[in-house]
């Protein structure tokens, strides 16, 4: 009998359980879908009401329209590819014939990148412009965090340049890579260089300044458990210092990041450098009657990548921090 | 492939190899590579040689004069030469061309007065040459609603409708006007050695509206000394957004970008530069001095794929015009509407919204022997040069004929449509008589103002104008 009456309550205790879980899950789904959804109307409604000379400014259904078509148009390139490389082939093979000594040689397609690829060397540029800001940044900052003399010779050139826009560097950036990159098989193109480099300058300044603060402000505690253990100068940096300042450590990284991909469609913008910005450009310069639903769907691509970049470096801080209890948002 | 072709034709490669060697040795270059042309020319094109450059980019701005380069790319013209080509949109005018010279694009679609500017020194000093004339006309004159509303009353009327050709003698009241009202008139061309913006001050000096002079001697390149109509760089694609912000109140533009302000309704197209001077050449493909020495048989290659585009696109009176529209609305070209490229594509132009007019020539691609480079064309830049005094001392008559030989470059073309004749994609017919043309043409009478020009004389012809330098006037 008592086992029995245990055994549905158990059931209905996991019941309660599971709708408390899945509303307190919808609860925290609501708010999000109902802000998109009225963003959407508003959107709907307010773009009806702005005419420009481009024709009505771009609704939600428009640039659906546009997503798909240039989805399609990617597709209608790729087969051209195909049909390019194909043809090459054939060519290759007669020359071959005619001309014992050439060496064949396939070339890479020479049509126009589409939207996709614009995405793709967008987010290649990013990635090596953060990565190389990082290894200079970090490595740097924890030396400013450590010696005070360190932090005391630096911290003017930081102050002096964390303000300065990336895109005033862009001519001289343009300019010092044109000279200074040259060869005649170039393993990658100036424009990536010039990209590249503009996204480093701006990565460089918050991850310095959050690493330096950070590695400063490290628990009197833990330095003294360093001392104790009479811990050397690299086992001190990656025991202690490290670890401990990861958060701030990330912190900058997550900021620099978050400029970085803004301050690359700028780039591309006005140096008419292969990716995303490029793309916006020329659709702008296009002034067709789609021109300005292509762009938007351009700028919520832009949005959205930001945003999984920032989660994607919010999920390796969790991975690499120590502390798996913090609250990361 | 017989034996004997084989060995024929590598030795030929191997010749051409070591001429080019030669070549880049003692830099006196083209000299030699004209004493290969006959040579080149008398054997078929497939023993010509092979391409010394096979991957090329070349740059172009969005305007549907570009067509001869987007055609020889998507027709495979390019591929049939053994041409892989990069087609890239450029930002603007100085880009394109810093960018031929630095060498990042191998050629590109450039304004007819860019090699000559830049060859005698104005602006970006650089030997440029052409050996490839891209079309005719193709240029308007739009102003905005505005100042049309201020015109309007000024021009002789017939069924209703203006007497086309509008001469810029109903604009100057209107100009008069803003003086009074001590505003500045202010028009967009795009670019100081553009061909719009010497259209544009012919048409102004037409009527009687200075448009002011350059003085680089003196570091003044803003030409708007004397003025009494500012004229200012604009990139083509932005004319129509800089006009609806009232930055400026009319403009000089190539295609689609005047009948863009038709269809958004935000200015008239006055006159086109058909009605300006008939049958006036409009971009050419340049390439660097030291690239076409460098690649001498690319460059013979790249002129026969344009020249075939060129045919096409003229090819049963304008037959594949619509397609040809299709190909420039794509978004990598000039990605403007279809209907809007349409407009002046196939053989008409819409002046005020609904006066749409036959205008069959309003974009020649190859007749009128449209592709050939002619030294009498280089030297009517010239002429405007120093008209505006871009050139800022009296030159001699010689002067203008050596500095257009050094630019213009029929030479090549003579040796790429001979080579597409014996191939059998041209007639001789269809190019001028090559052994006995001087490259100047003869006396042309058809400019709006009716002051003839004779290209052998530049001199005399700059003594016509009341507006401009000429002599040894001097700012």
């Amino acid at each position: 009998m008592l086992k029995q009456d245990v055994i549905p309550m158990r059931f209905s205790q996991i019941k309660r359980i599971n709708s408390r879980a899945v509303s307190s899950y919808l609860g925290q789904a609501v708010w999000p879908i109902l802000g998109l959804v009225i963003f959407i109307g508003l959107w709907n409604v307010l773009a009806k009401n702005v005419d420009t000379s481009l024709g009505q400014f771009p609704g939600p259904v428009a640039v659906w329209e546009q997503a798909n078509v240039l989805i399609e148009e990617h597709q209608a390139q790729s087969a051209k590819a195909e049909m390019f490389y194909e043809r090459q082939e054939k060519r290759n093979a007669q020359r071959v014939l005619n001309d014992p000594g050439y060496e064949p040689k396939i070339r890479a397609f020479t049509g126009a990148p589409t939207f996709f690829e614009q995405i793709w060397t967008s987010l290649y540029t990013v990635t090596v412009g953060f990565l190389v800001a990082s290894i200079l940044a970090v490595p740097i900052g924890i030396f400013c965090g450590l010696s005070k003399a360190a932090y005391g010779a630096i911290n003017p050139l930081i102050q002096l340049f964390k303000p300065v826009s990336p895109l005033a560097w862009l001519p001289l950036v343009t300019m010092v890579v044109s000279a200074a990159y040259v060869s005649d098989d170039p393993m990658f193109s100036k424009s990536f260089i010039t990209s590249a480099v503009t996204v480093s300058l701006c990565c460089l300044w918050p991850t310095l300044i959050n690493t330096a603060v950070g590695v400063s402000s490290i628990d009197k505690d833990l330095l003294n458990v360093s001392k104790v253990l009479r811990l050397n100068a690299m086992q001190h940096v990656f025991k202690i210092v490290m670890p401990s300042s990861i958060p701030a450590i990330f912190t900058g990284l997550r900021l620099s990041l978050g400029i970085g991909w803004m301050v690359l469609i700028a780039a591309e913008m006005l140096a008419q450098n292969p990716g995303l910005g490029k793309f916006v450009w020329d659709e702008f310069q296009n002034g067709s009657s789609e021109s300005l639903a292509r762009i938007m769907v351009a700028v919520l691509t832009i949005g959205i990548i930001g945003f999984v970049l920032d989660r994607l470096m919010l999920q390796l801080q969790k991975q690499v921090s120590w502390d798996k209890s913090a609250t990361l948002r | 492939m017989s034996k004997q072709a084989l060995t024929t034709s590598r030795l030929l490669g191997k010749f051409s190899k070591a001429v080019s060697n030669l070549q880049a040795g003692i830099g006196i270059a083209f000299a030699i590579g004209v004493g290969l042309v006959p040579v080149v020319s008398s054997v078929s094109a497939q023993e010509m040689g092979y391409a010394e450059k096979e991957e090329l980019k070349f740059g172009f701005i969005k305007l549907t004069d570009m067509a001869p380069l987007a055609v020889a790319y998507e027709k495979g013209f390019f591929e049939d030469e053994g041409l892989y080509v990069t087609l890239e949109a450029q930002a603007n005018w100085k880009v394109l061309l810093d960018r031929v010279i630095d060498g990042q694009l191998d050629g590109a679609h450039m304004l007819a007065g860019q090699p000559l500017g830049a060859t005698i020194g104005y602006g970006t000093e650089a030997h440029i040459v052409t050996a490839f004339s891209m079309d005719l006309n193709g240029n308007a004159i739009t102003v905005s609603n505005d100042v049309w509303q201020q015109m309007k009353p000024n021009i002789p009327h017939e069924n209703g409708k203006p007497v086309h050709p509008i001469k810029a003698d109903a604009l100057k009241p209107v100009v008069n006007s803003f003086k009074e009202a001590g505003k500045a008139f202010k028009m967009g061309m795009v670019f100081p050695v553009s061909t719009h913006n010497y259209e544009l001050r012919y048409w102004l000096a037409a009527g009687g509206i200075h448009p002011g002079y350059y003085a680089p001697h003196k570091g003044d390149n803003s030409g708007q000394i004397d003025a009494d109509a500012l004229l200012s760089v604009t990139p083509p694609p932005q004319m129509p957004s800089t006009m609806e912000a009232g930055t400026i109140h009319g403009y000089c533009v190539g295609e689609p970008w005047n009948q863009q302000a038709v269809f958004k309704g935000i200015g008239v197209p006055v006159v086109t530069d058909y009605e300006i001077w008939k049958n006036n050449p409009e971009k050419v493909f340049g390439v660097s001095k030291g690239w076409a020495d460098k690649h001498p048989l690319t460059h013979i290659r790249v002129v026969k794929a344009m020249i075939r585009a060129a045919m096409w696109l003229d090819e049963n009176n304008n037959a594949n015009r619509a397609e040809a529209v299709k190909i420039l609305a794509k978004s990598q070209y000039v990605g403007a509407d279809e209907e809007v490229i349409a407009n002046s594509m196939t053989g008409t132009f819409e002046y005020e919204k609904g006066d749409k007019r036959d205008v069959p020539d309003f974009n020649v691609f190859f007749r009128h022997n449209a592709t050939y480079p002619y030294y009498s064309d280089a030297i009517w830049y010239l002429t405007q040069m120093r008209r505006w005094g871009q050139i800022s001392e009296q030159k001699s008559d010689s002067w203008f004929k050596d500095m257009a030989k050094k630019v213009y470059r029929p030479d090549i073309y003579a040796v790429a449509a001979k080579a597409l004749i014996s191939e059998g994609k041209a007639l001789a017919t269809d190019f001028p008589e090559f052994a006995t043309e001087s490259g100047f043409k003869p006396r042309q009478t058809d400019f709006i103002d009716n002051i003839p020009y004779d290209g052998s004389q530049p001199n005399a012809y700059l003594d016509k104008f009341d507006i401009g330098l000429k002599g040894d006037s001097k700012i």
